[in-house]
C-alpha cells in the first residue's frame, strides 16, 4: 500500500511536469495538439492524485497503523467519521488535500472552459500545473505521506480531540478550496497578460470561479469561527489569529476583485488594478498556506518548527516577481479604455469599496507581521493585540457598510441628481429611527450604535431595491408580485444575488458589533445547588455528571465529567444546560496506569443555548482534586499488584477502577469553575452567513445560455431584439 | 491488500497515458488555434457586458434613479457602443456569413 | 477649472489621505504593540507595569489551581530560567505542564499577572515535526 502511495505521487508528479512542459511548448508553437494533450495531463494528475488520497483514506479507515501517519493521527477508538477526516489534521495528509484539491478544481475548469479562452487556457494550464509540481513535489520529496511505522503498533495516538468537532473536519477542505480556486484566476491572469489578452472575455470566463473560490473560503471561515466558538471553551468566534488573518486577506481582496471586474467589463477601465487584485489575492491564498507551515508567527495552530518554509518563500517570490514583471511589461495593454464620467456614480462607490477593502487587507497584513515588522525595525520582536486590530478595522466596517447602502441608489455612469432625494428619503429615515430607538432604550456605546445606524439605512436601500424593482417588472411586464420577484432576480442574478450577499454581511457586521459590545461574562466558582447571576440571568449548578466511554470495539475513548445547570430569568425558567470536559487517554508510557486517563488531552463541551436575540454559553472546568488521592492509589496498585495479572483480567479491573472513579465524582462533587456568557445577536452571525452563501449562489448560477446571434439589416434593430431575449 | 494496490496503481497509469497520449495520434488533427477566434470571444464578451448595461441602465430608470431624458441619453449612448461592437463582430466574420444568415432571415 | 488640473488636486488629495491613514496605522501599532519576551528576558528587563507577551513552557510541577486563579511558572523553551505567574481565569484545554504557551502579563511585585483571556496555548499534536519513518 505504502509503496503504491509512493509511486502514484511520482506519476502525479511525473504528469504535472509534462502538463506545463507540454502547454507552455504547445502554445509557443501554436500545435493545438500539444496544448490538448497538456490540459488532459491535468485531468490524468486529478485521476493519480484521487487514486492516492482514496488510497490513504482507506488506510484511515481500516487503522492501518503500518502507515505512520495513520499510527500518530489516528487510532481504533477515534470514531469513524473522524477517523475518514483525520488525514488533514497532519502536515503530510493536509498537503495531499491541498494537491488534490487543486488538481480537481484545475480539471473542472479547464474542462468547462475548453472552448474558450484558446490563446490564454495553456498559459493557465502551465501555471496550474506549476503549482502542482510545487505541492506534489513537496510529497514526493520531503514530507511523504507514506512513512511506515517500524515495528507497527496495535494502537494508534488518536485524532487531537480538539479536532473532533463536525465544523472542523469540513473547515479544511472549504478552506484549501477557496485556496485552490484562487489560484486558478491567478492562472488565467498570467495567461491573459502572456497573450495580451486583457479585455473582457477572461474576465467573464473565470468570474464564476473567483466566486466559487470566495464562497469557498467565506464558509471555511465561518466554519472555524463556529468551531472557536463552540468547542475552544473560550465563547470568542475570532481572535485576530495570524492563521485567521491569513485567510481573510485573500478573501477581501477577492471581494475587492469581484466589485472592480464589473467596472472594467462595463467601462473597460481599471485594468492594471483588476489585474494586480487577482495576483495578489493568488499569493495571499499562499501566503496563507505558507503561514499554517511555517511557524513563523506565533499562533494557537502551533506548527512547530515546520521545514517548509524555505520552498514556500521560494514559490511566494516567483510568485509575486512574476507577477510584477507581466504587469510592468504589459503596461501599454493595461491602458483604461474610458474615464469616470461623474464623481457621483456607482463607479466611484465601487472604487471606494475597493480601497476600504484594500485598506482593510492592508490593516490585517500590517498587524498579521508587525512582529517580523517590529524585529526588523526595532530589533524587538512585539505584537499587536485583537484591540488595535478592532480599532483600525471597525471605522474600515463601517465605511464599508455606509458604502454598501451608497452603491445602489446611485446609477451607473451618470446619476440624476434631483432623483436621490427620493432614493435616501426612506434610508435616512429608517437609519434616524433606529438611531432615536438606540439612544432612547439608553444604548450609547459609539461604534456600536454608528454601526446599526448605518446598517439600517443600508437594509433600507435593499428592501427598497427589492420593493421598487418588482414594481418597475409589474409595470413592464404585468405579472404578479412574487412572479415579479421571482422574475426581477433571475433576469437581475448578480445585482441582486449581489443585495442578498450584502444582507447578509450587514446581517454578519450586526451580530459581531452587538455580542463584542454588549456581552456579559464571569467566571464562578460553584457546589451544586449554587447559583451565579449573570446579566439578569440566574445560572444554577444542579448536578455533576460523569460517563466512560467506551469506543465501538471495546477500548475506553474518554471520560467526562459534567454538570447540568438551570438557567432562570426574572424566576421562570429559560432552560437547563448540560456542558462537560472529556478526558482522552495518553499514549505516555511514563504516566500511571489510571493517571494517563486523566493527564491526556482534553475538550470542552459547551453547555449553548443559541437563541434569535441572546445565546446563553457555558463551559464547565471540573476540579479533579477530589479524584486525585483515588487516583495516585490506583496508579500503585495497578503498577504493584495489578502489574502481575493476566492482561484480559487486568483490563477488566482498570475498566472497573475508572467506573469507581467516576461514580465517585457524582457522589461527593468537588467545586467546579464555570465560564459564564450571555452574549446578544452571536446567531445572527451564523444566520448572516447563511444568506451571503445564498446570495453567492444566486449571483453564481448561469444565466441562461446568451442570445444566438441573430444578423439582420440595422444593428439598432438587432441591439433592441437581442436585447428583449433574455 | 497489495494485490488491491498494484491494480490501483497500473489501472491509473493506463488511464494517465490514455488520457494524455490521446490528443496527440497522429490523425487526430486539430485546427490551429487561431487569433481570430480569440478576438470575437473577446468582442462577445464585450457585447454581452453592454446588453447587461442596457438593461441596468432600464431597470435604473424604472425604479426612478434616472430621469427621462437622463436615461434617454446613457441608453443611446450604449446603443451605440453596442453597435459598434456589433459591426465589429460582422467585420471579423466576413461578408459570406451574414449573408447566408441575411438569406436565412 | 481645466480637467487635468482638476485630476492632479484629486491625486494629491488622495495620496495625503493615503499617507494621514498609512501613518495613524504604523503609529497605533508601534504604540499599542507589546513585546515579544521570552523568560529569561522578561528577568534581565523588565519594567513594573507595562505589558509583556511572555512565550514559553509551563514548567514540570509548578501549575497549582485554587477556583479561578491559576500559578504556574514559565520556563525559556530551552533553558531552565522560569517567570512565576499568576492567571485568573479558565486555562486552555490542552494546557499542560510542558506546553508552550503565549500570555500577556505585567509584572506586579515579585509575580507576573496574566491578562484575562490572554493565555494561548500551543496545541501539539498538529503538524507536529517528527521525521517520518520510511
Amino acid at each position: 500500500m505504502l509503496t503504491a502511495g509512493k509511486l502514484l505521487l511520482v506519476l502525479a508528479l511525473l504528469v504535472a511536469v509534462y502538463g506545463a512542459g507540454a502547454s507552455l511548448v504547445g502554445a509557443r508553437a501554436g500545435n493545438r495538439a500539444l496544448t490538448d494533450s497538456g490540459r488532459r495531463a491535468v485531468y490524468a494528475m486529478a485521476v493519480a492524485l484521487v487514486a492516492t488520497f482514496v488510497l490513504l483514506e482507506s488506510m484511515f479507515l481500516r487503522s492501518d497503523f503500518s502507515s505512520y501517519l495513520v499510527a500518530t493521527h489516528s487510532s481504533t477508538t477515534t470514531p469513524a467519521f473522524y477517523r475518514a477526516t483525520a488525514m488533514w489534521s497532519s502536515q503530510e495528509g493536509s498537503l495531499l488535500l491541498w494537491a488534490t484539491l487543486l488538481s480537481v478544481w484545475s480539471s473542472a475548469v479547464l474542462y468547462l472552459s475548453r472552448n474558450r479562452m484558446r490563446e490564454i487556457a495553456p498559459y493557465a494550464t502551465a501555471v496550474l500545473c506549476g503549482f502542482a509540481v510545487f505541492f506534489v513535489g513537496l510529497l514526493v520529496l520531503k514530507e511523504t505521506p507514506f512513512g511506515a511505522t517500524s515495528p507497527v503498533p496495535s494502537e494508534g495516538t488518536g485524532l487531537n480531540p480538539l479536532l473532533r468537532h463536525p465544523s472542523m473536519m469540513i473547515h479544511p477542505p472549504m478552506l484549501y478550496s477557496g485556496y485552490t480556486l484562487f489560484a486558478v484566476p491567478f492562472a488565467f491572469a498570467v495567461g491573459a497578460l502572456v497573450t495580451r489578452r486583457l479585455n473582457a472575455d477572461w474576465i467573464r470566463s473565470t468570474r464564476p470561479f473567483t466566486l466559487a473560490a470566495w464562497l469557498f473560503l467565506g464558509i471555511g471561515i465561518i466554519l472555524g469561527a463556529r468551531w472557536s466558538y463552540t468547542e475552544l471553551g473560550w465563547g470568542g468566534y475570532w481572535a485576530w489569529d495570524p492563521v485567521e488573518n491569513a485567510s481573510l486577506m485573500p478573501w477581501l481582496t477577492g471581494t475587492a476583485f469581484l466589485h472592480s471586474v464589473m467596472i472594467q467589463e462595463k467601462r473597460g477601465m481599471l485594468k492594471v488594478w483588476n489585474v494586480s487584485l487577482v495576483l495578489a489575492t493568488g499569493v495571499l491564498a499562499i501566503l496563507g498556506t505558507f503561514l499554517v507551515r511555517s511557524g513563523i508567527l506565533q499562533s494557537i495552530h502551533a506548527f512547530g518548527a515546520s521545514t517548509l518554509g524555505g520552498p514556500f518563500l521560494v514559490l511566494i517570490a516567483v510568485m509575486i516577481l512574476g507577477s510584477a514583471a507581466l504587469v510592468v511589461s504589459r503596461s501599454a495593454d493595461l491602458r483604461s479604455d474610458a474615464k469616470l464620467d461623474a464623481i457621483v456614480s456607482r463607479e466611484s462607490v465601487f472604487l471606494l469599496n475597493n480601497l476600504v477593502l484594500v485598506a482593510m487587507c492592508v490593516i490585517v497584513f500590517w498587524g498579521t507581521f508587525f512582529p517580523l515588522i517590529s524585529e526588523a525595525i526595532t530589533g524587538e520582536k512585539a505584537s499587536v493585540g485583537p484591540p488595535w486590530f478592532d480599532r483600525a478595522i471597525v471605522p474600515a466596517a463601517l465605511l464599508l457598510v455606509l458604502l454598501t447602502g451608497l452603491g445602489p441608489v446611485l446609477a451607473w455612469r451618470r446619476v440624476t441628481l434631483a432623483n436621490l432625494r427620493h432614493q435616501l428619503v426612506g434610508p435616512v429615515v429608517a437609519g434616524s429611527v433606529c438611531l432615536v430607538a438606540l439612544l432612547g432604550l439608553g444604548i450609547t456605546a459609539g461604534t456600536s450604535v454608528a454601526l446599526f445606524v448605518v446598517a439600517a439605512f443600508s437594509l433600507t436601500v435593499i428592501a427598497q431595491e427589492f420593493w421598487r424593482g418588482t414594481r418597475a417588472r409589474r409595470a413592464m411586464a404585468d405579472e404578479s408580485p412574487p412572479t415579479a420577484l421571482l422574475s426581477l432576480v433571475r433576469r437581475n442574478r448578480r445585482r441582486y444575488g449581489g443585495y442578498l450577499v450584502h444582507v447578509g454581511v450587514i446581517t454578519l457586521f450586526v451580530g459581531v458589533a452587538a455580542s463584542s459590545a454588549f456581552e456579559s461574562s464571569r467566571y464562578a466558582d460553584l457546589r451544586p445547588g449554587q447559583t451565579a447571576a449573570i446579566g439578569g440571568y440566574d445560572v444554577t449548578y444542579v448536578r455533576p455528571t460523569s460517563r466512560v466511554v467506551a469506543a465501538p470495539n471495546g477500548r475506553l475513548e474518554r471520560i467526562d465529567l459534567g454538570a447540568v445547570l438551570r438557567v432562570r430569568k426574572d424566576g421562570k425558567g429559560v432552560t437547563t444546560l448540560d456542558t462537560r470536559r472529556s478526558y482522552f487517554p495518553s499514549a505516555d508510557p511514563s504516566l500511571g496506569p489510571v493517571s494517563r486517563f486523566f493527564d491526556g488531552e482534553s475538550t470542552s463541551e459547551v453547555g449553548l443555548k443559541a437563541g434569535a436575540f441572546k445565546d446563553v454559553w457555558t463551559v464547565i472546568a471540573p476540579s479533579l482534586a477530589g479524584l486525585q488521592p483515588a487516583i495516585d492509589k490506583g496508579d500503585r496498585v495497578f503498577d504493584g499488584p495489578g502489574a502481575r495479572l493476566p492482561a484480559a483480567q487486568r483490563a477488566t479491573l482498570l475498566a472497573q477502577a475508572l467506573d469507581g472513579l467516576a461514580a465517585s465524582y457524582v457522589r461527593s462533587p468537588p467545586p467546579a469553575t464555570f465560564r459564564l456568557l450571555i452574549s446578544p445577536l452571536v446567531t445572527w452571525i451564523w444566520l448572516g452567513a447563511l444568506i451571503v452563501f445564498a446570495g453567492g449562489l444566486v449571483a453564481m448560477w448561469p444565466s441562461p445560455r446568451a442570445v444566438h446571434r441573430m444578423v439582420s439589416a440595422g444593428y439598432a434593430a438587432r441591439v433592441a431584439r437581442e436585447l428583449t431575449k433574455v | 491488500m497489495a494485490v488491491v494496490a498494484a491494480v490501483v496503481v497500473v489501472v491509473v497509469l493506463v488511464v494517465v497515458v490514455a488520457l494524455v497520449a490521446s490528443p496527440l495520434r497522429p490523425g487526430a488533427g486539430r485546427a490551429a488555434v487561431s487569433a481570430e477566434a480569440s478576438d470575437r470571444d473577446e468582442l462577445e464578451a464585450l457585447k454581452e457586458a453592454k446588453y447587461r448595461e442596457i438593461r441596468d441602465a432600464e431597470l435604473d430608470y424604472r425604479m426612478g434613479k434616472l430621469s427621462l431624458p437622463d436615461w434617454r441619453a446613457t441608453d443611446r449612448g450604449l446603443r451605440v457602443e453596442a453597435m459598434e461592437l456589433l459591426r465589429r463582430l460582422d467585420a471579423l466574420e466576413g461578408r459570406e456569413g451574414s449573408e447566408a444568415a441575411l438569406r436565412a432571415d | 477649472m481645466d480637467p487635468s488640473r482638476k485630476r492632479k488636486i484629486r491625486l494629491i488629495v488622495a495620496l495625503g489621505a493615503v499617507v494621514v491613514l498609512a501613518t495613524a496605522l504604523v503609529y497605533t501599532s508601534f504604540t499599542a504593540s507589546t513585546e515579544a519576551k521570552s523568560p529569561s528576558q522578561l528577568l534581565a528587563s523588565a519594567q513594573a507595569g507595562k505589558a509583556y507577551e511572555v512565550t514559553g513552557k509551563v514548567a514540570a510541577g509548578s501549575w497549582t489551581s485554587r477556583g479561578t486563579t491559576n500559578v504556574f511558572r514559565v520556563r525559556d523553551r530551552n533553558g531552565r530560567e522560569s517567570v512565576p505567574i499568576r492567571y485568573a481565569g479558565a486555562v486552555p484545554d490542552p494546557f499542560r505542564e510542558g506546553r508552550e504557551i503565549v500570555v500577556t502579563v505585567r509584572k506586579a511585585g515579585g509575580t507576573w499577572v496574566g491578562e484575562r483571556d490572554t493565555l494561548v496555548t500551543k496545541c501539539p499534536s498538529k503538524f507536529q515535526q517528527k521525521a517520518p519513518k520510511t
